[in-house]
């Protein structure tokens, strides 16, 4: 950050360069700007779900199981929404560990240094791919394909965008252990086969354990971006908010709601329009927590070496 | 030790394969499908939605309008909206986030103010894009009253790219070394001399590669957009900064929503062109990052 | 040269004595990293239920030597070997041998301690077991007599549940060897097992050393040339990855045949 001998060459330059420090305040505003933008979302946050709480009680939002609040009858029980993040969330996981895990022990325990370098890169085109089009997949292909093999899958489902999504974090999951398990030092290793351990289970006993921590971290800020990915839900999952971990049936996420309510036109100072920072309030809170979670693991594995 | 033991061969016990060797075999192969079985979907999907798109890419669809019949659909606005919006948003992006990293690397002291910054920075780079949509809409389409506009959809979406900007631009400063600097004050220049003539033109090609794969990725966003009001059907091209807009992954999402076959196979036809645009933006980061290293070697 | 023998003698030879029964030949042994020749064609026998040290100055090959003998060196990238090493008569370089099932004959100590971290002791010495795929329960009598061989039970026999990282340097270091031992191996490599530890760790380790060569063959790399004087039975002598010399210790010590050796064994350099 900071290169050596500033302090004297400022005050030696300072005095005679005002400009300088003009320099020096413009910079800092632009460095502040970080924290303003954070303000600025939990700021706005707030404020409107502190307007929607003036009218809707909590205890309806964390009690009731229907969230209707576009409808005549209005319900505002977050649980609908909530119910659909976590059964695409958690079908996208069940795709990503497996798939990603196993990648990244081919990577680091099983693939040549070349083949690593040239495989690690491509992984990563996984990620980049517009979120958009995966929903065009999820809904186009993809939908039509698992309603061949799954009985009374609907058009608008769970499963669909759940496996599309999964495919999506895969190369964050990947990434990251593939990362945590080549940190693990080579002595452990050698001491296994020391020992007359076989590959396989230096992997599994050895080498996996002691990359635990930061295998966790990569599965905790897999989780997040699941929870916050939207297009894909917005486009194969429907928009329907039901309470339940069926998925062949349509269903609506934190996010998908969103973007459905911004789809229309919702006047300010409206309920509806409320609604919309509330369950931002919540999809904030819940993305902060993980990666929170993420981040102190891997501050572990750096401050204790592995595990 | 006997010559009868040695032309006998190793015992049996040192020869015997472990009962894991069979396994491992299969593990090797297992792990290596984990690893292509994604990438071969992916390429799949793609061909398919090629193979959809291919009929429908044509001079009328690249400069046509949107129509309520798929076939002679267009995506010109979407294009031009994209466009503008691309330009804006580096724009406002490049100064305040090269701002913020060259304030992070060259002036800050490691104190709990710089800390807090950065903090907020890894932050913010793992806030979902919606959540952004959602201040945009509340700062800037009614806070600021610039409506559901180009400006602010543009700064929405650099408010969006600055972590990336801004982590990408201090990778991009570290890798000028002390001496350089050191040699520019030994030279009599001030802090921020040094910096404009002696740093910034050395990482100059890193700081653009940062940029360009934050535009190419900020092409591709859509919820944002959705949430601050982007349109999704326009049949006109903006003409001003507080001109209502849409973007080619909005175009995308809307005929993607609409039942017709037809608009399905515009949306493949607007993938092709969007990921082509990717592709190529890209490609410009690659070649830019060879130029630099030649450069430097 | 004396003085380096009067600890040895303080202590009570075992019964036996050192057999002369070879238990490890290497035969013309080469080894390289990459294009880098670390071993020049090393010929040497190791007697069984002996201690033989290897000494040298830094980069002599010895380590490199050692870990040919449990075929260790070929695990790193790059790494070759020709040449024969036979063990007990058999060529472990035969290539119907698997280097796995070697292991088991032959057991490693590292110069820093490598306990597995994420296990409790117990779950570390029973670790070379379960690596390979048998399951000894809780392995309560296992436990017991490789801690014990290796001089660690009466510390740690109540605690057994702990990580095997909390345990101290030298201790780590006896686990390591309980570890080793608990397989039942006929040869421990031990690569300067105490250059990590301080005098009173050192001191327990020479100790057991010289207690486990009455049922183990030993070869211990060391630079430490008094270590080598006070617990080997042969030493032999590396130089820029060729054997120089090698000889009963106290012969080597005492007599040496080649000027090298003299001008190393006297410290007139490494």
């Amino acid at each position: 950050m900071r290169r050596g001998f500033q302090p004297l060459e400022r005050e030696l330059h300072g005095a005679r360069h005002p400009f300088e420090r003009v320099i020096g305040a413009v910079l800092l505003v632009c460095g502040l700007l970080s924290i303003g933008t954070t303000i600025g979302i939990v700021g706005v946050l707030l404020f409107e779900t502190a307007a929607f709480f003036r009218s809707v009680p909590i205890s309806s939002f964390l009690g009731d199981s229907q969230w209707t609040p576009l409808f005549e009858d209005k319900h505002f029980g977050i649980w609908p929404l909530v119910a659909g993040t976590f059964l695409t969330t958690v079908i996208a996981l069940a795709v990503a560990v497996p798939f990603g895990l196993l990648a990244a022990i081919y990577l680091s325990e099983i693939a040549t240094m070349r083949a690593r370098r040239i495989l690690k890169p491509i992984l990563e085109v996984l990620a980049g791919v517009p979120t958009v089009v995966y929903g065009y997949f999820a809904l186009s292909f993809v939908t039509p394909l698992l309603q061949r093999v799954v009985p009374g899958l609907a058009g608008f489902n769970a499963l669909s965008p759940g496996i599309v999504m999964g495919i999506m974090i895969l190369p964050v999951i990947a990434s990251l252990s593939e990362d945590a398990i080549f940190a693990v030092p080579a002595s452990f290793r050698e001491g296994a086969y020391a020992l007359g351990g076989g590959k396989l289970p230096t992997i599994f006993r050895v080498v996996l354990p002691s990359a635990f921590s930061g295998i966790a971290a990569a599965v905790i800020l897999g989780i997040s971006r699941a929870v916050g990915e939207t297009m894909i839900v917005a486009i194969a999952a429907g928009q329907q908010p039901r309470l339940t971990l069926d998925p062949r049936v349509p269903i609506e996420t934190m996010t998908a709601y969103i973007v459905q309510v911004s789809l229309g036109d919702t006047p300010t100072g409206t309920i509806e329009y409320q609604t919309i920072f509330a369950v931002g309030t919540a999809l904030f809170t819940m993305t902060l927590l993980l990666n929170l979670a993420s981040f102190r693991l891997r501050q572990r594995v750096l401050k204790g070496g592995t595990h | 030790m006997t010559s009868a033991a040695q032309t006998a061969g190793p015992s049996a016990d040192l020869t015997m394969k472990e009962k894991g060797a069979l396994v491992e075999r299969l593990f090797s192969l297992l792990s290596l499908l984990a690893l292509f079985i994604p990438l071969v979907l992916l390429a799949v999907l793609f061909g398919d939605a090629l193979r959809d798109a291919l009929p429908r890419l044509d001079w009328n669809f690249l400069t046509g309008y949107p129509s309520r019949r798929p076939a002679s659909a267009g995506i010109l606005p979407a294009l031009v909206g994209s466009a503008y919006l691309m330009l804006l948003t580096a724009l406002m992006a490049i100064p305040l986030g090269v701002g913020a990293a060259i304030y992070l690397e060259e002036y800050a002291r490691p104190n709990r103010l710089t800390q807090l910054i950065e903090i907020n920075i890894s932050n913010l780079a793992g806030v979902p894009s919606i959540i952004y949509g959602l201040l945009g809409l509340e700062l800037f389409v009614r806070g600021f009253g610039l409506g559901r506009s180009l400006i602010a959809g543009a700064a929405t979406l650099a408010l969006l790219l600055l972590p990336m900007v801004i982590m990408a631009s201090r990778e991009a400063l570290r890798t000028v070394p002390l001496s350089l600097r050191e040699a520019g004050y030994a030279l009599g220049a001030d802090q921020w001399e040094v910096i404009r003539r002696v740093v910034l033109p050395m990482c100059l090609p890193g700081i653009l590669t940062g940029i360009i794969l934050s535009v190419a990725r900020a092409i591709g966003e859509t919820a944002p957009l959705i949430t601050i009001g982007a349109l999704t059907y326009v049949a006109f091209l903006p003409d001003s900064l507080k001109s209502p807009f849409t973007a080619l992954p909005i175009q995308i999402f809307n005929w993607v929503s609409r039942p017709q076959a037809g608009f399905h196979v515009n949306a493949s036809a607007g993938i092709v062109v969007l990921l082509a645009l990717m592709l190529l933006l890209n490609g410009l980061a690659i070649f830019l990052r060879i130029r630099l290293q030649r450069r430097t070697s | 040269m004396n003085a380096f023998f009067s600890t040895a003698r303080n202590r009570e030879q075992p019964d036996a004595g050192p057999s002369l029964r070879e238990k490890l030949r290497s035969e013309e042994l080469k080894a390289w990293f990459g294009d880098a020749i670390a071993l020049k064609g090393i010929s040497l026998s190791i007697p069984e239920k002996a201690v033989t040290a290897i000494i040298g100055p830094s980069g002599c090959g010895k380590s490199t030597f050692v870990r040919c003998l449990n075929r260790m060196h070929e695990v790193v990238p790059g790494a070759r070997v020709e040449g024969r090493v036979h063990l007990d008569g058999t060529d472990i370089y035969d290539p119907r041998v698997n280097p796995v099932r070697l292991r088991r004959r032959v057991g490693m100590v590292f110069q820093k301690a490598n306990p597995f971290p994420t296990m409790s002791i117990r779950e570390n010495v029973l670790a070379g077991l379960r690596l390979q795929g048998i399951r000894p329960g809780r392995g309560g009598e296992l436990v017991e007599r490789a801690l014990t061989q290796a001089a660690l039970w009466n510390e740690v026999k109540d605690v057994l549940d702990r990580s095997g990282s909390s345990l101290s340097g030298g201790q780590q270091q006896r686990l390591c060897i309980a570890r080793a031992l608990a397989l039942e191996p006929e040869v421990l490599l031990m690569d300067e097992p105490a250059s990590a530890l301080d005098p009173i760790a050192t001191q327990k380790i020479e100790e057991l050393v010289y207690e486990l060569k009455a049922s183990f063959t030993i070869v211990i790399v060391t630079h430490n040339m008094q270590q080598a004087a006070r617990i080997s039975d042969r030493t032999a002598f590396f130089m820029l990855g060729t054997l120089i010399e090698i000889g009963d210790t106290k012969d080597v010590f005492m007599n040496p045949k080649e000027k090298m050796t003299e001008d190393y064994i006297t410290g007139r350099f490494g």
